[in-house]
């Protein structure tokens, strides 16, 4: 079918399927199948170029501040989350956004893939840039193991034509440099003194994290931070600046983004690009805030043991109310052991006011282990959110849940306050 | 006697043989101990360092292909050690990849033979498949033992050798019989992680009483652990798809 008519009737599809209220799935499959080089041969077009941002934690976040970072700039840049069938899914965003003549009103796309779609993605689409971010346990039902893992974002680096981004801090990420002949590569990275707050899975048992001065050279380092202040040294010079976002792991993929940025725009200067971080909102579901009668409620999504433990300790528990949910469905991972890798027991003193989810009792049974209190239970989220809501009206509220969790109480709260719609 | 009654747990490898929540398995016992008014004292043998004396339980978990290849050689040098240990019935818990380097040999996909100390009479091969998901195990002992597998080694036992039980739901030591798990005297190795000690408290309790009537002739707890969210973490887990 010759170009124009893929894309017409595939507009044409897709308003069907929405009139329906149906996903992407359908006009992306469409678009795929009457003519399976559309996505590539769409996004080749783009003048930037295509950017992947992938690794274990914090990819929607960062993509969220790249996307941003660069729209400030001036650049007009599509993206689209991750989803249950990546070329698909881009397939049906890429529909929507094409104009009739083929062109997409684009000068750059920045793609958030996981590992496993990103390598069969990168055989279509040859990115110009490559962020990794991190490769944590995570998800070894699915993938298998952690090396594993990193070979797969191996592929994706290598795939890569111009830049790759890496984080000099993990070392499997680091060592993805070895077999990038002939790209640009750069790193971003963390002071020492900070080096110990991020340990990596390898350093969860045993293992310390070395205070040594890491030896390879980062464009941008995350000097230090505390509350919502934060410090980078871009270059030879040191910026300082306040943050939207919660976190260690998001302030720290900050840099990443900087990074990012300053490669595809060698000319943009810091400045401007920091006061821009500085509005920048955690992506949805990831430490997302909403008020309700007077207190924040915070929903922070966990979905590994490095990133639970991260989170935990980005967020003190004193003087919150902390409700834990937990599924095990596919997108959560099936396996609970990894609960068991994650340290509780600076909730000890606070408690925990509710845990729910599907697997409540696991996550109550891990709790009582580290010796947390635990005031109630209820595996039904949303008789859990309700009662969590009225139980302790006067104190800021934290949620920490697995991705469906996250999902299924997110749209619950629609019923109590203004909920964004859910992607 | 002490009157702290110590009881000392061994944690083989944990800096390389973590990575199914192994770590759950250690906590568990360490605190049912506690509630039962002993003294844990928990160990930790990483390779190269000495290996400690008057042990009373070792438990062992898996790792990833590099974690295995970096403590296969040093598992030789602490042979004795152990093979004394098992003879004299000192309860040891071995997941996943310590349970197969507990074996005779793990063949990889290449032919290659990895040498294992063949404490437990079983050989295992490397498989195109994963064997991934939910499991239930019904054992003679410990009742119906609910965890999660994730391997590629399939596992076949010998003469020498026990089954630890047979397979409900999962896949367990192989696709071609039901078998799960082995063991020899109180040695028992598995495939189930999960972490597998914290909702199968007779498993646990098993190795912790073996462990006290040791060390001390008897079994004479001080108190009992409160067990409550134990049934329901069970139940729930005995429903949710493979």
């Amino acid at each position: 079918m010759p170009y124009p008519f893929v894309v017409i009737a595939g507009k044409l599809v897709r308003h069907a399927a929405r009139l329906r209220g149906g996903g992407s799935a359908l006009p992306g499959l469409f678009a795929e199948k009457v003519d399976p080089g559309f996505v590539s041969r769409t996004l080749q077009q783009l003048p930037h170029g295509v950017v992947v941002v992938t690794g274990t934690n914090g990819k929607t976040t960062t993509t969220k501040m790249v996307v941003e970072l660069l729209e400030s700039q001036g650049l007009r840049v599509f993206t689209n989350r991750s989803g249950s069938n990546f070329v698909r899914g881009v397939a049906a965003s890429l529909l929507g956004a094409v104009k009739l003549n083929g062109k997409l009103p684009a000068d750059i796309a920045v793609l958030e893939l996981d590992e496993a779609h990103g390598v069969h993605f990168v055989k279509r689409v040859a990115p110009r840039y490559c962020l990794v971010l991190n490769v944590m346990r995570d998800q070894l039902d699915r993938f298998g193991e952690i090396d594993k893992t990193a070979q797969l974002l191996r592929t994706i680096a290598d795939a890569t034509t111009d830049s790759v981004i890496l984080n000099r801090e993990d070392d499997r990420v680091a060592n993805i440099a070895s077999t990038l002949d002939g790209r640009l590569v750069r790193y971003f990275g963390l002071a020492p003194e900070l080096r110990q707050q991020f340990p990596t899975d390898d350093e969860l048992h045993g293992q310390r994290a070395e205070q040594t001065p890491n030896k390879l050279a980062a464009d941008v380092i995350l000097e230090s931070f505390e509350g919502d202040r934060a410090k980078f040294r871009i270059g030879e010079q040191t910026f300082e600046t306040t943050l939207e976002l919660h976190g260690i792991y998001n302030i720290f993929n900050a840099a990443a983004a900087l990074t990012l940025v300053r490669t595809i725009l060698p000319d943009a200067s810091p400045k401007p690009l920091l006061e821009k971080l500085s509005t920048i909102t955690p992506a949805f579901g990831r430490g997302e805030q909403f008020m309700y009668k007077g207190q924040p409620i915070e929903f922070v999504l966990v979905k590994n043991p490095s990133g639970f433990r991260l989170s935990l300790a980005s967020f003190p528990a004193s003087g919150n109310s902390v409700m834990i949910a937990i599924n095990d469905r596919y997108a959560d991972g099936r396996d609970m052991s990894w609960l068991w890798d994650v340290d509780f027991e600076g909730l000890r003193n606070s408690g925990v006011n509710l845990v729910t989810g599907i697997r409540a009792y696991d996550m109550a049974l891990r709790l009582q282990y580290d010796l947390v209190p635990v005031e109630r239970i209820e595996p039904d989220r949303a008789k859990a959110l309700k009662q969590f809501l009225a139980s302790h009206p006067d104190t800021p509220k934290r949620i920490f849940c697995s991705y469906t969790a996250m999902r299924e109480l997110r749209r619950e709260m629609a019923h109590y306050v203004k909920v964004g719609a859910i992607e | 006697m002490n009157s702290n009654r110590p009881i000392k747990l061994l944690h083989l490898y944990p800096r390389d043989m973590n990575i199914y929540g192994d770590h759950g398995n250690i906590l568990t016992l360490q605190r049912r101990l506690e509630w039962y008014g002993y003294t844990p004292v928990v160990l930790t043998y990483d390779p190269g360092d000495s290996f400690p004396d008057n042990v009373d339980i070792i438990v062992g978990g898996g790792g990833q292909d590099s974690g295995q290849s970096k403590v296969q050689d040093d598992l030789h040098t602490i042979v004795h050690h152990l093979q004394t240990l098992a003879d004299s019935n000192v309860p040891m818990l071995m997941v996943c990849g310590l349970y197969q380097l507990f074996g005779k040999f793990f063949k990889t996909s290449d032919d290659e033979i990895i040498k294992g100390i063949g404490l437990l009479d079983i050989e295992t091969y490397a498989k195109p498949e994963r064997l991934i998901g939910n499991i239930i195990v019904r054992t003679k002992e410990f009742g119906d033992v609910i965890g999660y597998e994730n391997h590629s080694g399939q596992t076949f036992i010998g003469e020498g050798a026990t089954a630890f039980g047979s397979v409900i739901k999962g896949a367990g030591n192989n696709m071609a019989d039901s078998s799960e798990g082995a063991r020899y005297n109180n040695v028992i190795g598995t495939y189930l992680h999960g972490s597998i000690l914290p909702k199968n408290p007779r498993l646990a309790d098993f190795l912790i009483t073996t462990a006290v009537t040791n060390r001390y002739g008897s079994f004479e707890p001080s108190g009992t652990p409160d067990d409550h969210l134990i049934e329901p973490a069970r139940e729930i887990a005995l429903k949710r798809p493979r």
